[in-house]
């Protein structure tokens, strides 16, 4: 199954490096990987979805991670029912006939088209994956130029922060 | 506060870190340092390769456990040291290696002796560092020195560029701990887990111990001792481990594995628990893992929380230093009286004895282990032995007994031919009233043979026993077992090592009979200086017994019974 993976790192050089260089040595499979700034100086956050079929993988990615000195916490939140977001960016064909068709997906869909040029449209979408890879499969009959997906982004439902324990310390 | 350079505050660090020695090669990007050395009381000694600064390092590190340190400079002296780094790292063997790098205005322009090393050394170190502000050296050096040594230890690299080490700040020793918030090298279990292993083991019937190097590492041989003489469970060594719990004592059953004693591997077959100290269940410890001691309960002890279920899914998992551990678990488990068990175990042993080369006679022939068994003797079996990889090391694990830590210095999951002799000059040097012996294969030894002169030019007092059987021995003994025999670049022409020994300064013997094992063996111990004793043995003996890659563990190939009786 995919797990939602969430690293607290150090924004520091080379730590994009160290994870992504330890899931290619022990051969654990990135679905996607999306990083950024955190609101606390110093910290970034990722988001890792990873393939974890075999029992309790799950479990010794989270401690491959924690023994990597940059990274200051790890949470799977597979199990509790995190909101899941991509985004993506879609250039599709668009000509005077099918532009009212593919404006009308759009709408089903809730993506915005952000760009319109004689031959084509783009559209911005946010949601689930599997929305994505929908409109990607709706979109396809009329020929899609360019996607840029940015992986799946995840937090946790409710007040609780994702667990207090152990909890993150501010660098410096 | 006083104003200082970049290497100037590089030496201050390892003084206060209490560095006696450091192992290296200077060149261009790293000669403010060497030369900032001048003015400091640490010794340096210069390796006739960069490998064997790291192995030095290493050597001195296992020897005495403490840190040891390696210096290079950029580009090729540091991709030199990449060999010894993967070697630390696979045997959690805590170094520091200090490397030179061009001038941070440089980096990543291909300038001249530009290597990244901190991308080439990611995977292979604990941890490393680029260093291009001088005002983050100091902490970061700190901080290598601790992740280094604490929790499950290894190599860290700190790589220095040029323009730090020339330039000058204000600086002044604070002692203060070092901040690590994404580091806990001290996770440890609770009590109910403690209750649990407990359970399973005052209710085993058949347990038996692997007790790997973690009990070195962690300090735990008197916390084991206790345990196992409450416990009176069996214990069995891996490759690292042993020395952690005397060979002598009656419940050690000795060496697991590949080339384990035959009694071992059957025991952990036949086993109901398995209590795994300090060890990650190698794939040379375990064979076919389908069939691994498919009837016992395992409970694994375990400083590194990622060696958990990694490769044997374990029942319960104690996560800590196995020193605290062991002293947590023993209050909760019974006294116990495992006689019919242990009797079980030994009732194997002599079907191993009958077939035990030791026992048979040489016919005029020079046998590896024979020549290892008497050097066992010779040296009361009290040496510090440092071996290379191979046939030799298999049979020193078989005929050569530790009973202390640190007495057996070997690479066990690299598997590094060329390592024994500048890992034998760093132990050497942590250990200087201990009686040093190589033991090396003839194609191992050659690799590195260039650190004669080093043990020269050092005036270090050590000996070496190289076992020459012409041949890359364990590479054609799989040749012989699992490739029809075709010998495929493994018969090696060596040059005369006595000769080799005398053009490096050292004394040079020869030996081909098993008569002459004792005085050379007693001349090397009392000449001074290095010694080379070249041991011309058997060319295809083998060791025995074998698990062949993917076999079950008590599926093993056994050295022949003699035909005659005598």
């Amino acid at each position: 199954m995919i797990h939602t993976i969430i690293a607290y790192v150090e924004d520091k050089p080379g730590v994009l490096n160290r994870v992504a260089s330890l899931f290619r040595r022990r051969g654990f499979n990135i679905e996607s990987l999306a990083v950024g700034h955190t609101n606390m100086a110093g910290i970034s956050r990722m988001t890792i979805m990873v393939n974890a079929e075999e029992e309790n993988l799950a479990k010794r990615i989270e401690a491959n991670l924690y023994k990597l000195v940059n990274v200051l916490r790890v949470d799977d939140l597979t199990h509790k029912s995190p909101v899941s977001r991509e985004l993506a960016l879609i250039k599709v064909n668009a000509d005077s006939k099918t532009r009212s068709e593919i404006v009308q997906i759009a709408d089903i869909f809730r993506a915005n088209i952000v760009d319109t040029a004689s031959q084509t449209l783009i559209l911005e979408i946010s949601g689930s994956a599997e929305k994505i890879t929908r409109l990607l499969q709706m979109l396809e009959p009329f020929k899609i130029v360019e996607v840029q997906r940015t992986g799946v982004i995840a937090i946790q439902r409710g007040d609780d922060q994702d667990s207090s324990d152990p909890p993150i310390f501010e660098t410096q | 506060m006083a104003i200082l350079s970049g290497a100037q505050i590089t030496m201050e660090v390892l003084v206060k870190e209490g560095v006696e020695h450091i192992f290296g090669y200077p060149g261009g990007a790293i000669m403010p340092i060497y030369d900032a050395m001048l003015d400091y009381n640490i010794h340096h000694v210069l390796t006739r390769h960069e490998q064997g600064a790291a192995h030095a390092a290493d050597g001195y590190a296992r020897a005495s456990g403490k840190v040891g340190v390696a210096m290079a400079t950029s580009g090729p002296g540091a991709t030199n040291l990449v060999t010894g780094i993967a070697t630390a790292m696979l045997d959690s063997s805590p170094i520091v290696c200090i490397t030179g790098q061009v001038p941070s205005q440089v980096i990543g322009t291909d300038a001249f002796q530009e290597t990244d090393v901190t991308g080439v050394t990611l995977p292979i170190t604990k941890h490393n560092y680029l260093v291009t502000e001088i005002e983050e050296l100091a902490d970061t050096l700190r901080e290598a020195f601790y992740i280094a040594r604490s929790g499950r230890k290894g190599p860290v690299l700190v790589d220095i560029a040029k323009d730090v080490q020339n330039e000058k700040i204000e600086f002044e020793w604070i002692d203060k701990p070092v901040k690590l918030p994404g580091y806990r090298p001290d996770m440890s279990a609770d009590q109910k887990t403690f209750q649990e292993a407990a359970d399973l083991i005052n209710n085993s019937e058949r347990p038996i111990i692997l007790a790997g190097q973690g009990v070195i590492a962690s300090g735990a041989m008197t916390e084991l001792l206790k345990f196992v003489e409450r416990t009176k469970i069996p214990l069995s060594m891996t490759l690292l481990g042993l020395g952690g719990f005397p060979a002598s004592h009656p419940l050690n059953l000795g060496m697991m594995g590949m080339h384990g004693e035959a009694w071992v591997n059957t025991a952990i077959q036949e086993a109901d628990l398995l209590l795994a100290f300090g060890m990650r269940f190698d794939d040379r410890v375990t064979g076919n893992l389908a069939n691994y001691a498919k009837h016992a309960k395992k409970i694994h002890i375990e400083i590194d929380p990622t060696e958990v279920d990694k490769n044997v899914k374990v029942d319960v998992a104690i996560v800590g230093d196995l020193r605290e551990m062991l002293e947590k678990l023993t209050p909760y488990t019974n006294e116990g009286n495992r006689e019919e068990w242990i009797s079980a175990i030994e009732a194997h042993r002599g079907d191993s004895a009958v077939r035990d080369i030791k026992h048979m006679p040489d016919m005029g022939h020079l046998y590896a282990a024979h020549v290892i068994h008497d050097i066992w003797r010779l040296t009361d079996g009290d040496a510090l032995v440092v071996t290379d990889v191979g046939q030799h090391q298999m049979w020193e694990t078989q005929y050569y007994h530790h009973d202390t830590p640190r007495s057996l210095v070997t690479s066990g999951g690299l598997g590094t031919m060329g390592f024994a002799l500048p890992a034998a000059m760093g132990a050497k040097l942590s250990c200087p009233d201990k009686e040093v012996w190589v033991i090396c294969g003839d194609g191992g030894f050659q690799m590195t043979a260039a650190e004669l002169t080093t043990l020269a030019q050092e005036n270090i007092d050590l000996n070496v026993a190289i076992i020459n059987n012409g041949y890359l021995g364990m590479v054609r003994q799989w040749q012989e077992f699992f490739y029809d025999g075709r010998y495929s670049a493994t018969p090696m022409l060596s040059p005369d090592f006595v000769k080799l020994a005398e053009a490096h300064h050292a004394t040079g013997i020869q030996v081909s009979q098993r008569e002459d094992v004792e005085t050379a063996v007693r001349k090397a111990q009392t000449t001074p200086g290095a010694v080379v004793i070249d041991f011309v043995v058997e060319q295809e003996d083998s060791v025995y017994p074998m698990v062949a890659t993917g076999a079950d563990l008590d599926d093993m190939i056994r050295r022949p019974k003699p035909e005659i009786e005598w």
